[in-house]
């Protein structure tokens, strides 16, 4: 059995190379916010004939702006939200339009603001924070304090992981990222409980064995359902990434790393934190049933 | 024995083949009324579109447009529309002196644009003229029945500086009357019967519960700084394009299959149970959906994935179990039977923290956050209950009707 537990400096370490950089990226760049949080600009254009999303979408992609606010509206009439253009971007894609889709009507072309305000970011993290105390409430009364403590740390992980590569790729984030981050924080929770079941389950049948090698054989005997777990939802989001279009290709993408992440933090992250901030005691010859 | 559970296999086959069958023809075909998921399910602006207002806000003679008013201006539309239960509006300032509001899922868009035009500007007048106190005094507005004579009625509390004028007010004009005047028309003009030092009134004579529930959304919401009006109303598609929602379709399905696909090719027998599961589940949950109205956006989507993965899960913890206890050398019956409950301690510790974290969200977070907490309470409960259910009875019935003897097939 390949051992698990006695390499968690291992496991450790791969998750701050990941992380380090990501979080050093955070604050010298930061996240690229898309045009949700930072406003932009918005052109309402008639065209004299019949014309396509993935055309205009063509155009403004060609242009180098941001492509995934395109609607359309009857009488070849288009809405389209780009980020914030200077004057000469903004001639030069109204010259664009024309040339590749022929005469229009240009009906506005002006500045917007921002649609989603502080008060969602806010309050999304702080009811994350509340969710987290709860957790760690229902898995101590389930199981023990320091498993719900172990719980909540590959959370943070996987958030972290997650933002942290969108800031280092400098892809552009709109407010889904909000979605992502609860996908996530549920997903990997779900996969870490299954993993301390299986430990607590051995803790009752499987005494007098070494607890580094009763965590390692509940994790081999968990590991078939933690992956083809992780594989059902991948298909699903692989499939949506190389066929979904290009307008849900970040948020896509960003479900892929969290989901990933997740697996490898509930199987090579949860059970080691657990270990390293387990008194010694109950690390002896015996596995004693927590009390 | 064994023939009783080929028919009892066959029957809850046949039930399930009917109702995916109808449930998913209307996709296909006309829509039959009777079936659950007749309608089709609400989408969000991002899905599917909705209207695209652009509101212009006007100088008059006493109140001049500037920015920190179109600030208030935006705050308090965003106020109302969220009120009105629309689910993840787009509300942006556009250039000086526009707002740009986006609504999507409404029946009558018209009234909804209307009600958040509406200046909702309250003036409680005495019989001298003079202006009392307005609604910048107000600290809520509630509709509310009253329990004795059954009338609706909104009911104002003040707040604190509110509540001394209307105290100093009503104890100056005991006897006498104080007209209620919302935009500059008289609701109501009652007599004073004594002073009112509690901070509270009451404004009666609507006609419905309704008309109650939006004065009380526009009271609450605060009056608008600014006189507004409509410049444009257009209906807009999906913001995140409607080419890219088709190829999503077309990827969404692809992924379900391989998933499909996997489930057999790997757990076999099993695999094929928990297809049909899933399909129970799918449809349950998207009846739900419209059950609860529920507004389905990107990230509603999201939650949807990731409950059809705890679906899976559920099912892959019994699997597994189940081969563990074959690996061991129970009959398949007995392993069915000590797999599922070891199983489903995992799979209902495991969903109930999620459910934990789903529920604070649903009850602190913002509206995209409560969609998404809503989808995926919605599938986590019906995947307990399909895996207790279906998984659990189909499972048993194919090993009673002992047509698969080899475990193998099992995973054994």
């Amino acid at each position: 059995m390949f051992e698990i537990i006695k390499r968690r400096k291992i496991w450790y370490l791969i998750s701050a190379l990941i992380i380090i950089p990501g979080l050093i990226s955070l604050f010298t760049q930061g996240l690229n916010l898309g045009i949700d949080f930072t406003g932009g600009n918005i052109v309402e254009i008639k065209f004299d004939q019949n014309i396509s999303t993935a055309q205009v979408r063509k155009v403004v992609e060609n242009e180098g702006l941001t492509s995934n606010y395109i609607q359309e509206s009857s009488g070849n009439v288009f809405l389209i939200r780009t980020e914030v253009t200077t004057e000469e971007q903004n001639t030069k894609f109204l010259r664009a339009l024309n040339d590749e889709l022929g005469s229009y009507e240009l009906l506005r072309n002006d500045r917007v603001g921002p649609t989603v305000g502080k008060e969602l970011t806010q309050k999304a993290i702080v009811s994350l924070a509340i969710a987290a105390v709860l957790m760690i409430i229902y898995i101590t009364w389930r199981f023990e304090f320091k498993q719900g403590v172990a719980a909540v740390v590959p959370l943070l992980h996987d958030v972290l992981v997650t933002v942290g590569i969108l800031s280092i790729t400098q892809l552009e984030v709109d407010s889904s990222l909000v979605a992502v981050i609860l996908t996530i924080i549920g997903y990997s929770i779900n996969a870490t409980i299954v993993i301390f079941d299986r430990i607590r389950e051995n803790l009752h049948m499987k005494k007098g064995m070494k607890l580094e090698e009763l965590i390692d054989t509940s994790l081999w005997q968990t590991m078939a359902r933690s992956i083809n777990t992780t594989l059902t939802v991948l298909f699903v989001l692989v499939a949506l990434y190389l066929f979904g279009g290009s307008t849900i290709s970040t948020f896509v993408l960003a479900l892929i790393i969290g989901v990933t992440s997740g697996l490898y933090s509930s199987i090579f992250i949860a059970s080691s934190i657990w270990y390293d901030i387990l008194d010694s005691r109950r690390k002896g010859k015996k596995a004693v049933k927590a009390a | 024995m064994r023939r009783g559970s080929v028919t009892k296999l066959v029957c809850v086959l046949t039930v399930v083949a009917v109702i995916a069958v109808l449930a998913f023809a209307p996709i296909f075909e006309e829509k039959v009324s009777w079936l659950p998921l007749y309608k089709d399910i609400n989408l969000g602006l991002d899905l599917q579109g909705g209207v695209h207002v652009v509101l212009e806000a006007k100088d008059t003679e006493d109140i001049k447009v500037d920015q920190e008013k179109m600030a208030q201006l935006k705050a308090t539309i965003d106020r109302r529309v969220n009120a009105f239960g629309v689910s993840e509006p787009i509300v942006q300032q556009e250039g000086d002196r526009r707002i740009v509001v986006e609504l999507a899922g409404i029946d009558d868009p018209d009234a909804a644009v209307e009600s958040i035009v509406k200046t909702a500007y309250l003036e409680f007048i005495g019989p001298d003229g003079e202006v009392i106190l307005t609604g910048a005094d107000l600290k809520d507005a509630v509709e509310v029945r009253d329990p004795q004579t059954n009338e609706v009625q909104v009911s104002l509390a003040f707040t604190e500086a509110g509540t001394e004028k209307f105290a100093d007010a009503t104890t100056k004009f005991v006897r006498q009357q104080i007209g209620i005047v919302l935009d500059g028309n008289m609701l109501q003009n009652p007599v004073v019967n004594q002073p009112i030092l509690d901070g509270k009134a009451v404004i009666t004579g609507y006609n419905s519960f309704e008309e109650a529930h939006e004065i009380a959304v526009l009271l609450r919401s605060g009056a608008l700084p600014l006189k507004v009006e409509v410049m444009e109303k257009r209906t807009v598609g999906p913001t995140l394009g409607q080419d890219s929602l088709d190829k999503s379709v077309v990827a969404g399905i692809i992924g379900f299959t391989m998933v499909v696909a996997f489930m057999i090719l790997y757990y076999r027998v099993p695999g094929i149970i928990a297809n049909i599961a899933l399909l129970v589940y799918t449809i349950i949950v998207l009846a739900l959906y419209i059950a609860l109205d529920v507004v389905l956006t990107l990230p509603g989507i999201a939650g949807f994935i990731l409950s059809v993965g705890v679906a899976v899960d559920a099912n892959v913890l019994i699997f597994e179990r189940v081969k563990e206890e074959l690996r061991n050398g129970k009959s398949l019956r007995t392993a069915i039977d000590s797999g599922f409950k070891r199983a489903y301690i995992a799979v209902v510790d495991a969903n109930v923290t999620t459910l934990l974290a789903a529920g604070v969200l649903y009850y602190f977070g913002a509206s995209m956050v409560k969609g998404f907490a809503l989808t995926l309470s919605i599938g986590i409960l019906v995947s307990m209950f399909t895996a207790i259910t279906l998984t659990r009875s189909l499972l048993k019935l194919t090993a009673e009707t002992g047509w698969v003897k080899n475990t193998k097939y099992y995973g054994a």
